[in-house]
């Protein structure tokens, strides 16, 4: 075993580095943009020159290449300090379900730009009645001759505000059975009766919106897959939702853990004396590195052409309640002071208690804590669902509380 | 990247799995824990057949010399079984050290042997309840001679020889000792996992030979301690593996009002538990064995990685298998038990979880330094 890239990716990943020292921004005017300013100045410069969405094909802007070469590119480029958020749903989720699923005509309107970062997509799934239980949702579109009139409520969208287009999962038909009734329409988010509102987080940040539908207008012609055909077309872009492999959670990490317990003292010695907190260091680095040489196996699938086994689905089922864990225990080393938040005054910045006020929402986000384990029970271990009450009853028969 | 075994270490895995799977299941290992017994010798002699015991002991020496990846292969596989074998004792640790620290006439004497399986070793370092402490130990030997008393010993009644850690004069020692001579009495042990039995051994002026003919620095002793973990590490995974697949299995077929009780969120999430404990186990193992067999100087700090991994995963997934089985997890009859015995006994040789959550911050903190 080693962990050397084959020749073929050593001379890859010299091509990315060689491009990226040559065109990665780090100058002053450019750090002067607005965050959303930067990443689409950024991606436009890697669109024009080839390095943007690089496993896409040719005429959709990208350049082919293998899954192991997105890797190598994105650990090159994570090498700068450059934003890349803005996208990672349009171009992760939602570009591979328009891939699969859009007529011809506008795979070629809309692939492009999306992949050029001049146009930014949003994914508008999530409802106040339907997190976990996605296709519980309510929002209904009706048909009115060659369009669909939409009504309703999204919840949890993130970027809703600075995007151009979202798709969108609504009940075109309440019924017959939950997942039944279900279809998948792309909407341009500056159309009438589209609202808008931030949704104030407990951290105090807004990075997701609710989004109101009032007699929203689309096209038949905006429509993915057949009427009744949504929950399919939704499968596909939450089976997009990559495990990005080897990503770790913030800079909540056993080093920042080994520094603050050389900093703090217990009885007068380093708290990395004390056997308490060296089990706790030890367990988080079982974790960390457990989840590291999880993503070198997959990597390696990668590098020869397989697919990776399930093993990356154990990601955020370790990593956020990790993160939760060893930022709460970071301030109990810490006392009193460990509640200062304040960067100037705070130990490590004020990076413990933005982690620790942060976890909550990353066990929750994307699949909770509960909803990965069962993934991990029926897709890995081959466990049947719960019943389901709710199961081949017409959805407007069914129970709502 | 290539991190991950070759095809042909695949073959392997599969070659052993059928044979073990053939030769030794359960009930197997259930004629041992039935019996007085302390292992089952016919199993010992076709797995020595098979060449098992010879996998990394040099060419030389009548081993096939082949890498440590091949021999974490097996250990997982030993798991896997509970094979009532002294394939750690002998294979992980003595052959080890007697490898590393034996001159050439003991190499010469005892290297073919173990090879070949006709003799199997073992290591005796306890001596009283605690943490082992190496400059305490109260094993002397003195000229050609050992007196002491170690226990429990693994495998003690089935081996032809013995690595004895002791003191002399000059210091730490690690004492080749045969144990079919006058001067070595071996009582039997109860333990909670008779499938491997154990002994206490009382030295009274034996003959032993330090290996190497000179004392031992404790960090050469600890650098072969690392890459016994590393193995264990490996049979441990192997254990936990058996212990999910077992309730997985069960949770499938066992109904309880009216549907599969693998159906209900309080297993699925406990067997969840249990597949992210073993994968992480896993791929820390491939860290361990990868530093083992590459020489590299992040042993310390992959061993103890390794090794709490498996710890942790192996007893959670042996505990939570019986409490999946509900009262006939409890039972004799079914085979539970034989994961949960030898989870913790592995758990226990070499060094329990707070050894080593200590040895791997330890390295940690060496290799941050380092670096």
């Amino acid at each position: 075993m080693d962990f050397n890239d084959t020749s073929e990716e050593a001379r890859f990943r010299e091509e990315a580095a060689a491009w990226l020292a040559e065109n990665a921004p780090t100058d002053e005017a450019f750090r002067a943009l607005s965050p959303l300013e930067q990443a689409k100045q950024w991606q436009k410069c890697k669109y024009d020159a080839g390095w943007a969405c690089i496993g896409w094909a040719p005429e959709f802007g990208g350049r082919g290449a293998s899954p192991i070469e997105e890797v190598i590119w994105r650990q090159e480029e994570s090498r700068y300090d450059l934003p890349a958020s803005f996208f990672l749903i349009g171009q992760g989720m939602i570009g591979p379900t328009l891939m699969a699923w859009a007529s011809d005509e506008d795979k070629a309107r809309y692939l492009p730009p999306l992949a050029s970062g001049e146009e930014v997509w949003c994914q508008l799934f999530s409802e106040p009645a339907g997190g976990s239980d996605l296709a519980a949702l309510r929002t209904r579109a009706e048909r009115d001759g060659e369009d669909w009139v939409i009504n309703g409520q999204k919840i949890w969208t993130s970027g809703a505000h600075y995007s151009d287009y979202g798709v969108v999962v609504v009940r075109t038909d309440p019924t017959v059975a939950k997942h039944k009734g279900l279809s998948y329409f792309y909407v341009d988010m500056k159309a009438p009766g589209v609202e808008i509102k931030p949704i104030k987080q407990l951290t105090g940040d807004s990075d997701f919106n609710e989004v109101y539908f009032t007699d929203v207008r689309v096209s038949d012609s905006q429509r993915l897959g057949e009427v009744g055909q949504g929950w399919q077309v939704s499968l596909t872009t939450l089976m997009n939702e990559r495990a990005a492999i080897g990503s770790s959670f913030g800079q909540m990490d056993v080093s920042l853990a080994l520094s603050v317990a050389q900093e703090v003292e217990i009885d007068g010695h380093p708290a990395l004396e004390d056997a308490a907190v060296r089990t706790k260091i030890a367990n988080w680095y079982v974790q960390e590195s457990g989840l590291k040489y999880t993503g070198y196996r997959s990597l390696t699938a990668l590098s020869r052409g397989a697919l990776p086994g399930p093993e990356n689905s154990i990601g955020k089922l370790v990593g956020a309640p990790k993160m939760q864990a060893m930022s709460s225990y970071l301030m109990d080393l810490l006392g009193a002071s460990g509640a200062i938040a304040d960067e100037a005054l705070a130990t490590k910045a004020g990076i413990i208690q933005r982690a620790y006020m942060g976890a909550p929402g990353l066990r929750i986000a994307g699949g909770t804590d509960e909803i990965m384990a069962n993934i991990i029970a029926e897709r890995v271990l081959g466990l049947p669902q719960e019943p389901r009450l709710d199961k081949g009853i017409p959805f407007n028969e069914v129970p709502t509380g | 990247m290539n991190f991950e075994f070759s095809e042909e270490q695949q073959m392997l895995r599969e070659q052993a799995r059928g044979f073990l799977t053939e030769h030794c299941s359960t009930s197997v290992v259930r004629a041992v824990l039935d019996s007085n017994e302390d292992w089952d010798a016919g199993l010992w002699k076709k797995v020595a057949d098979m060449g098992w015991t010879a996998t990394v002991i040099p060419e030389a020496y009548g081993g096939l010399g082949l890498s440590y990846y091949e021999l974490a292969i097996l250990a997982e596989e030993m798991g896997r079984s509970a094979a009532p074998l002294p394939f750690s004792s002998s294979l992980y640790l003595a052959s080890e050290a007697i490898r590393h620290f034996g001159n050439e006439s003991q190499k010469s004497e005892w290297l073919p042997k173990l090879a070949s399986g006709e003799c199997v070793a073992t290591v005796a370092m306890a001596e009283r309840a605690g943490r082992l402490v190496l400059d305490q130990l109260q094993t002397r030997r003195t000229d050609s001679q050992i007196t002491g008393h170690k226990v429990p010993v693994a495998d003690a009644s089935v081996a032809d020889v013995a690595v004895v850690l002791a003191r002399s004069d000059q210091g730490l020692e690690a004492c080749l000792v045969p144990l079919k001579q006058e001067g070595v009495v071996i009582s039997p042990v109860l333990t909670f996992d008779t499938s491997r039995g154990h002994s206490a051994i009382t030295f009274d002026r034996a003959d032993a030979q330090a290996l190497g003919d000179a004392p031992l620095d404790p960090a050469d002793w600890e650098r072969v301690i690392d890459g016994a973990a590393v193995l264990f590490a490996w049979e441990q995974l192997g254990v936990a593996e058996s212990a999910l697949i077992q309730a997985r299995d069960y949770a499938l077929q066992r109904f309880a009002f009216g549907r599969a009780i693998g159906s209900y969120q309080a297993i699925k999430h406990k067997l969840a538990n249990m597949y992210v404990k073993n994968t992480l186990a896993r791929s820390n193992a491939y860290y361990g064995v990868w530093a083992l067999a590459e020489g590299s100087d992040e042993l310390p700090l992959a061993a103890a990685t390794a090794r709490v991994a498996a710890i942790q995963a192996s007893t959670y997934a042996a505990e939570e298998n019986i409490q999946t089985h509900g009262g006939m997890g409890f039972t004799w009859e079914f085979d539970c038990h034989f994961y949960y015995r030898r989870a913790k006994l592995l758990s226990l040789a070499i060094g329990s979880e707070a050894v080593w959550q200590d040895r791997l911050v330890s390295a940690l903190t060496e290799q941050t330094v380092a670096a």
